[in-house]
């Protein structure tokens, strides 16, 4: 495998001042896994979420154990400190990283390398959600969301683990048709990826946008600026397919 | 080789790799099926560095990247055997880790035990100091709680034996609470637990000493006694764990604060684990066993002396041939 040209390094961000909150892990496999750690308002939504599940199984449960007299008080305290202590960490640890509310939102709890969440850090993020909360209303965790890069509040500081979306897989999409070129000069990397990016997404782009897009390379692909679309598409389909 | 040629030559791996991944993520998979999906999930990394490095459409390689990361969840999947870390953890983890890091755990006590005799010692003998920690109707229902003359005693002492389940609810829900809390409170640079553990150091200390001073000798010491050895060790332990957090967060040492808080908070976690354990059985022998109004009050006293030096023995001595967990 030809070594990969500094520019390229897929651990630094592709090129300085690039805005991007993806997080590159690499594994021991050699390759890099990239995370998408999730904000502060989807956060607060499956928590939100989290909590209505919660009141209501709470309310379900009170009216349950009434009837139970003392028996059921004693039961329904137990199930109380359940429900505060360990809603979370349970989900987390069992159900591959998502509580309903992350589930729902589209998240997952992983440590920083990538790996799902085990019971002590899954712990020690829920254990320590109480001085998050502090002083009143998740002030010091939403501030700290906001303060990092990757929008860990101090329980997962201190844990070692980060809330990132679960990717959909992408739709694959067709080129356009052409008949396949060869580029008047070799192309680098960078140079394929913005041929194919543009061939990619044709279907997203109106044609006036395409055609001005295109015309910026007419000069260096040596034809009228009307033909550099066609030009482009031919080029990205002669890198997909063999000439 | 071209991008197309690429695609079709291992479309059909792609596939049925995914219909296992879809298996195993529904935990459905059959170990048959499974014995090749590291194999195939090796060569799934080496297809996605080669994608990326021959410049194949972001697509492509979006998508390749899609498999491996979920293929990589499901090959570092968290695998749980929580009853026999759980057994190897009390038999011999736990008072190894204790004993290891026994400077946190010394400070704690020092600090909760030393604070506690003091403001014991003190209200015994300047007997109005109590009201200067609780107001007068807490130690109204203090005194009514202890009084010599109730059947039973302890918390809500008019109660019949149906009721010890519910204090055993009312124990686990607000010990293990304030166990959390205790620990919790580390984060901020140990102030928190520092502030538990002197303030349950203290009230626990006014009470007993006001207790002791009015004559409730016999009913308040043979209720305490017997859970105490667990419930009073377990708050000293939930204060080490968090005093260990902040700790890491003045004195990082040579790691950045955010790495020195991640490794004490690791370490620290497995005390609270222990912790959580110890006052389970505190509030079982608390609900059953301190709450029964014995006329021999020597038989708690022998029970209770007993089980501090269980407790004590077991921090000290077990765990420490080599073998133990095995």
């Amino acid at each position: 495998m030809s070594p990969i040209p500094p520019s390229a390094d897929p651990a630094a961000p592709p090129r300085a001042g690039l805005l991007d909150t993806r997080h590159h892990v690499e594994t021991p496999e050699g390759i890099d896994l990239i995370l998408r750690p999730a904000g502060l308002l989807p956060r607060s939504l499956a928590y939100g979420i989290d909590l209505l599940i919660r009141g209501g199984l709470m309310l379900l449960m009170f009216f349950l154990l009434i009837w139970l007299g003392r028996f059921g008080m004693g039961l329904g305290l137990i199930l109380t400190f359940l429900m505060t202590w360990w809603y979370m960490v349970l989900f987390e640890v069992l159900a591959q990283g998502r509580s309903p509310g992350k589930r729902f939102m589209g998240l997952r709890v992983v440590h920083d390398d990538g790996t799902p969440v085990g019971w002590s850090a899954s712990l020690v993020r829920n254990l320590l959600r109480v001085v998050d909360m502090l002083p009143f209303g998740y002030t010091l965790g939403i501030l700290s969301c906001l303060a990092n890069p990757t929008f860990k509040r101090l329980g997962d500081l201190a844990a070692g683990t980060l809330v990132v979306y679960r990717d959909e897989e992408p739709q694959v999409p067709a080129l356009p048709e052409a008949p396949a070129q060869r580029a008047p000069f070799s192309l680098s990397r960078d140079e394929q990826n913005a041929v194919m990016g543009f061939a990619e997404r044709h279907a997203s782009l109106s044609a006036a946008r395409r055609t001005e897009l295109a015309s910026l390379l007419a000069e260096p692909l040596e034809v009228p600026a009307e033909q550099a679309e066609a030009r482009l598409n031919g080029i990205a389909r002669g890198l997909v397919d063999p000439l | 080789m071209k991008q197309s040629q690429f695609e079709a030559r291992h479309r059909d791996a792609w596939a049925a790799f995914t219909v296992q991944l879809e298996a195993l993520e529904k935990s459905k998979a059959d170990a048959e099926a499974s014995t090749r999906f590291a194999a195939d999930y090796r060569q799934l990394c080496q297809q996605l560095a080669l994608a990326e490095t021959r410049g194949y459409g972001s697509h492509l390689v979006e998508r390749l990247q899609g498999l491996a990361m979920r293929a990589h969840q499901q090959f570092y999947r968290h695998r749980s055997h929580l009853a026999a870390d759980l057994l190897g953890f009390l038999l011999a983890g736990f008072p190894r880790l204790v004993r290891e890091q026994w400077r946190s755990v010394a400070l704690a006590s020092l600090l909760f035990y030393g604070s506690l005799l003091l403001m014991g010692g003190l209200v015994y003998v300047f007997p109005d100091l109590v009201y200067s920690v609780m107001d007068p109707a807490q130690v109204a229902s203090m005194e009514s709680m202890y009084d010599p003359d109730a059947r039973r005693i302890g918390p809500l002492s008019e109660r019949g034996s149906g009721d010890d389940w519910m204090m055993f609810g009312h124990y686990i829900m607000n010990n293990i609470g304030i166990a959390f809390q205790t620990f919790a409170g580390g984060l901020l640079f140990g102030l928190g637990s520092l502030f538990f553990l002197l303030f349950n150091g203290i009230t626990i200390g006014a009470v007993a000493g006001h207790l002791s001073e009015i004559g409730y000798t016999e009913t308040f010491w043979s209720f305490v006694i017997g859970h105490g050895a667990f419930e009073l060790t377990a708050i000293t332990f939930a204060g080490a764990a968090g005093l260990q957090l902040g700790w890491a967060l003045l004195a990082p040492g040579r790691l950045p604060r955010a790495e020195a808080l991640r490794r004490a908070a690791s370490e620290s976690v497995k005390l609270v684990a222990g912790v959580i354990v110890m006052l389970l059985i505190a509030a079982f022998i608390e609900a059953y066993w301190s709450s029964i109004a014995l006329s021999a009050t020597w038989l708690k006293y022998l029970i209770g002396g007993g089980l501090w030096l269980l407790v004590g023995a077991y921090f000290l001595l077990v765990g420490r041939s080599p073998h133990a967990p095995d």
